[in-house]
């Protein structure tokens, strides 16, 4: 479009200065599409008016992005990527730059907080079917962040080069190590070095502070294009655009972004930063569950801690890695066989039966097969902690409930999900402590209902007695 | 638009031909990127053989020294030690040290106290669980634990509760699937080990 064809930009806010204000953004908005990108993603970005409480996670986790690439430069201006002096250097951060420590705990916290703001918006998705079509690629791409942060912290957590850092990252690499055949040279590659060292720290410090950055930006932008293309879901899990008023064209029940949500979302942020503030300034370790109090010890390759887990967030899925024990396996073996049995008896395609019944049988064969071919609980525990974290991409195939929110789903899934988040806090608080028996068959029932949730869901969404969508949202005026 | 027909096939071709030259040329590109992630050639070096005096080592103690990055034990096993390595058979996953032989035990020490014949007593094994590569807490003492009733003295690791017994054989039914790797070691004198080597001669 040729610059003289768009219309000029007018104001009103601006009083005196309005003309050449005016002036100015014209100037820029005929050569950038400034405006449009100023309508389309807020003053014209129509959101359902029924969002509650579970919708500030949204904005949150951006607010979260920002304060840590904000804090995490001005922390590597003092971090040195050394083996032999990166803890040093922290502790340098901590003692003698001015406000140094403040920088490090905001940034500490900061990560805990990610993953609080971040698993509250999952669950925001999951009771309210935001994955639902027409949303897949929205949850999809969420989920891609979801990982891409895992890895931030993974990679964040061994800089300060303490012993957890070293020793969780000597865990964490080795899990590769379980791959058959490629394994041990994987593993290798990662570390560039026989053992977690130098060569290692450097690497992860790239991966921490550019690689992943970028690509959670990335990601981020396409999360949201993405969401603005087909418009937001909210609580009732009905179409907003299916009502759309004659004359404007804009739903009758949605409202632009823009007051009203920047505004919310503002006080959202303030609540937030009180909360986090407190924590931040009273108690930044949170009694080791941000930072561990292991990680005050500088790094020893000789010895590690008597006790080591990964930090609070990762802890459901550390517990489900432990569950794989040899004694696990035959009634891991027996799950899967009782799956592809379910499966038979469901009217799937006959495609798909054949093809989930080599799955299943190769499978098997893996776990239980001649003792030459069998893999280890270990490759199997790897494994299973990988399909823990990736099952959540399949959620909006897995989900078959006429309806999307959890306001008009029946009794099975509420008890279903409601179960499940007991589980996860189980799986988490279990992966904190260290292992026993009991504990271990305790993790491993866990384990086996953390799947249950989603590999039963096509049965229990279809088999319960829903509530009536209504056709337009449930709204009242304050 | 000249008045020549356009070519469609032509065209077509014409495109798959720079896609796939493309293609090789992106995926030769990447070469350099992951060739550069490797061990380098120093780390590579770096994994000589180190000396470790014996001497001072009384019984039931145990000496670390570092080989490669990793800890390497050396355990002067008592006689009441070596009886329970004895009993302790129906236990372990690996009496024999018969998987991977090459890799994990080295011939002179597939035997069952995974030592060289002439000094049994000595055990030399790398300290690093052979599930997620976390260095074993020594638990020599006999008698109930809370992770095995029946104890008989071994190593524990603490991260994911695996079992080793005092020749560094791993318990069954446990995450960590193999032994404790014995490197490769031989006797300078009676009380030197060198450990990082086991050729013969000089």
């Amino acid at each position: 479009m040729a610059a003289a064809e768009k219309q000029p930009v007018t104001i009103t806010w601006a009083g005196p200065l309005n003309t050449p204000m005016s002036g100015l953004l014209t100037w820029v908005d005929q050569r950038f599409p400034m405006m449009s990108l100023w309508k389309d993603h807020l003053a014209e970005y129509y959101a359902p008016k029924n969002f509650n409480f579970w919708y500030y996670f949204g904005s949150l986790a951006i607010f979260v992005l920002v304060l840590q690439i904000a804090t995490g430069i001005f922390l590597v201006m003092h971090y040195k990527p050394d083996a032999a002096l990166a803890f040093a250097s922290v502790e340098y951060i901590m003692r003698d730059v001015p406000l140094g420590w403040l920088m490090r705990y905001m940034h500490s916290t900061g990560a805990s907080f990610f993953f609080i703001v971040v698993y509250l918006h999952m669950f925001r998705g999951l009771m309210y079917g935001s994955y639902r079509k027409p949303r897949e690629l929205v949850w999809i791409f969420g989920m891609i962040i979801y990982l891409s942060l895992m890895a931030e912290a993974f990679f964040g957590y061994l800089l300060p080069w303490g012993q957890m850092s070293y020793w969780g990252a000597q865990v964490i690499v080795n899990l590769f190590d379980a791959i058959p055949v490629i394994g041990p040279e994987l593993s290798q590659w990662i570390r560039g070095d026989y053992v977690v060292s130098d060569a290692t720290l450097n690497r992860f410090f790239s991966f921490h502070v550019i690689a992943i950055p970028l690509v959670l930006l990335g990601l981020v932008a396409a999360h949201i294009m993405a969401l603005h293309e087909v418009g937001s879901n909210n609580p009732d899990g009905v179409e907003i655009k299916k009502h759309k008023d004659p004359k404007t064209g804009h739903p009758v029940d949605g409202i632009p972004f823009h007051p009203y949500y920047t505004v919310k979302d503002t006080l959202g942020v303030v609540a937030f930063l009180i909360l986090f503030c407190l924590i931040l300034f009273f108690m930044p370790e949170f009694g080791g569950y941000f930072l561990e109090y292991n990680n005050f010890i500088p790094a020893d390759s000789l010895k590690t801690p008597p006790h080591i887990a990964p930090v609070w967030y990762f802890t459901p899925y550390y517990s489900i890695l432990r569950a794989c024990t040899e004694d696990f396996m035959i009634f891991l073996a027996l799950g899967i066989a009782a799956y592809v049995v379910l499966i038979w008896r469901s009217r799937a395609t006959f495609g798909f039966k054949f093809a989930a019944t080599l799955i299943g049988a190769v499978l098997i064969f893996f776990m239980k097969g001649p003792d030459k071919v069998v893999l280890d609980p270990k490759v199997w525990g790897v494994v299973l902690m990988g399909c823990a974290t990736l099952i959540f991409f399949l959620l909006p195939w897995l989900d078959q409930s006429p309806v999307k929110s959890i306001r008009y789903k029946g009794p099975l899934t509420k008890s279903a999900m409601a179960l499940f988040v007991v589980v996860f806090f189980i799986l988490g608080y279990l992966g904190t402590l260290s292992v026993t028996e009991g504990r271990t068959i305790i993790g491993q029932i866990c384990t086996f209902l953390y799947f249950a949730f989603f590999l039963l869901m096509p049965w229990y969404t279809r088999m319960e007695k829903t509530k009536p969508e209504p056709d337009r949202v449930v709204w009242k005026a304050h | 638009m000249p008045d020549k027909e356009l070519d469609e096939g032509k065209r077509r071709l014409l495109i798959a031909a720079t896609g796939v030259a493309g293609g090789i040329a992106s995926v030769a590109t990447a070469v350099p990127f992951v060739a550069s992630m490797l061990p380098s050639e120093r780390a590579k070096a770096a994994g000589a053989p180190v000396e470790a005096d014996i001497g001072a080592l009384g019984p039931g103690e145990k000496l670390t020294v570092e080989w490669r990055g990793q800890p390497v034990w050396i355990v002067r096993r008592t006689k009441e030690m070596l009886d329970s390595i004895k009993s302790s058979d129906d236990k372990v996953a690996d009496p024999k040290s018969a998987r991977k032989p090459g890799e994990l035990t080295p011939e002179y020490a597939r035997n069952e106290f995974r030592s060289r014949s002439d000094k049994s007593e000595i055990l030399v094994v790398v300290g690093i669980c052979s599930h997620l590569g976390c260095s074993p807490q020594d638990k020599f003492k006999t008698g109930p634990e809370a992770f095995e009733a029946d104890w008989k003295g071994g190593f524990y690791c603490p991260c994911h509760g695996s079992l080793f017994d005092l020749a560094g054989r791993v318990y069954k039914n446990k995450p960590a699937p193999d032994n404790l790797k014995v490197p490769p070691y031989k006797y300078l004198s009676d009380t030197k080990i060198l450990i990082g080597d086991d050729s013969k001669g000089a």
